[in-house]
């Protein structure tokens, strides 16, 4: 019998497919894990609506767990509270960056950033504070493009939400 | 009508108003006016797509048939479908495409913000993420209006000519029936007459800012309540559903 702790732990071991330097755990994606006698049920939340990436975390998940002797696993999709960027730790904002991607620099509790009054990002790369945005979205439904006026690079910046 | 016969139509009214807009947005996939243009629209089309899926997936567990949101996109015909007719109207240019985006998503935002607050815990809980997205698009949209209208003769022209063709279809966003009757009574729905006066003003501001005017006309089409389309619908439908209708075991 497994505990809660051994299912976040093995959960922890799950890159995100898009951003491979963050598990899934810290993207904040699992809420709850829930042990019943021969059962599994984990709760999810997509962090965007249309991220085609849950459906493979689902199967991550699932295989992952029945790699480790799992059976009996139920994947349920929660929608509150809604996901938001401010469930990521500082160690995996830490390593988006390394990764090259900016770390949401704001919290979304700051409605500022609603209002379109865009607080400074950081380049990831030379780390100058001289940025502008491209596009409000990037590659993919979490991100947008920004570019670097000093290094000159494109760069995508993770988006509060 | 039933508590549940109402709650499963608004969830398909929902559900399939997201899906179509999608549908027609997808069909910039690979022509935007630019590659950050393209990506933005994708990125939208995609948030639509994950929130038609909810609401259907939802609608499905309400009727208790066991349809899927599957079942209920690819195996449904056009009278069916309870889409808003605004949202299956052609994209035409990129002005058209865009003021129809800004006035759905002007009123996407006053609705889901209200459906935040509803009874019912899904459609709560699906508005409370739709409303942090919808933001980003009204941001997009509302913003490119102002440019074109500020832009060349050209490009104004082409945004009046846009926002003339759809103004007639933005009526019926704020229809109400049987259902919304049953439902509202049970805190579940929103009360579309309560947007009406927001909506309105913040549109006419945007024009304004974009140096056009309100349309005099106040003649609106009707009929996605009741399932009743124009052909396009039937075109986009034939689009959409000829895989999965030609192969209905396939799994991918």
């Amino acid at each position: 019998m497994k505990t809660k702790e051994n299912i976040y732990s093995l959960l922890s071991e799950i890159p995100d497919p898009e951003i491979p330097v963050i598990s899934i755990v810290e993207l904040g994606v699992i809420r709850e894990v829930v042990l019943s006698e021969n059962a599994i049920e984990i709760k999810i939340t997509p962090t965007y609506s249309g991220c085609p990436a849950m459906k493979q975390m689902e199967d991550d998940v699932r295989k992952k767990l029945q790699e480790n002797g799992c059976t009996n696993i139920t994947i349920t999709t929660i929608y509150t509270p809604a996901w938001t960027t401010d469930w990521l730790s500082a160690e995996a904002k830490l390593n988006l960056q390394k990764y090259g991607i900016a770390p949401p620099e704001e919290s979304s509790t700051d409605k500022s950033f609603l209002l379109g009054k865009q607080k400074t990002v950081t380049c990831p790369r030379c780390k100058s504070n001289d940025t502008a945005m491209v596009s409000q979205f990037g590659s993919t439904a979490c991100k947008a493009l920004y570019k670097c006026n000093t290094c000159l690079e494109a760069f995508d910046y993770f988006k509060c939400i | 009508m039933t508590l549940n016969e109402s709650l499963f139509k608004y969830s398909l009214r929902l559900g399939d108003t997201s899906l179509i807009l999608a549908q027609r947005l997808s069909e910039w996939t690979g022509h935007g006016p630019f590659l950050e243009e393209d990506l933005a629209l994708t990125n939208i089309t995609l948030d639509l797509f994950g929130r038609a899926k909810s609401l259907l997936e939802y609608a499905g567990k309400v009727e208790g048939k066991g349809r899927t949101e599957d079942q209920l996109a690819f195996f449904r015909t056009d009278r069916e479908f309870f889409n808003a007719l605004i949202t299956e109207q052609a994209n035409g240019d990129y002005a058209k495409t865009i003021i129809r985006q800004a006035c759905i998503d002007c009123f996407d935002l006053l609705f889901y913000s209200e459906l935040a607050k509803s009874k019912d815990n899904t459609l709560a809980g699906i508005a409370q993420k739709s409303v942090k997205e919808i933001t980003y698009h009204k941001r997009h949209s509302f913003s490119w209006v102002i440019r074109f209208g500020n832009g060349t003769d050209e490009s104004k022209q082409r945004l009046k000519k846009g926002f003339e063709e759809i103004w007639e279809y933005t009526g019926e966003l704020f229809e109400m029936n049987a259902v919304d009757e049953v439902l509202i009574k049970e805190g579940i729905a929103v009360d579309l007459s309560t947007l009406k006066t927001n909506w309105t003003k913040e549109i006419s501001e945007l024009l304004q800012s974009a140096h056009l005017t309100m349309p005099e006309g106040t003649y609106m089409h009707t009929g996605s309540r009741k399932g009743l389309h124009g052909e396009q619908l039937g075109l986009i439908l034939a689009e959409m559903q000829s895989l999965p209708r030609m192969h209905p075991e396939a799994k991918w």
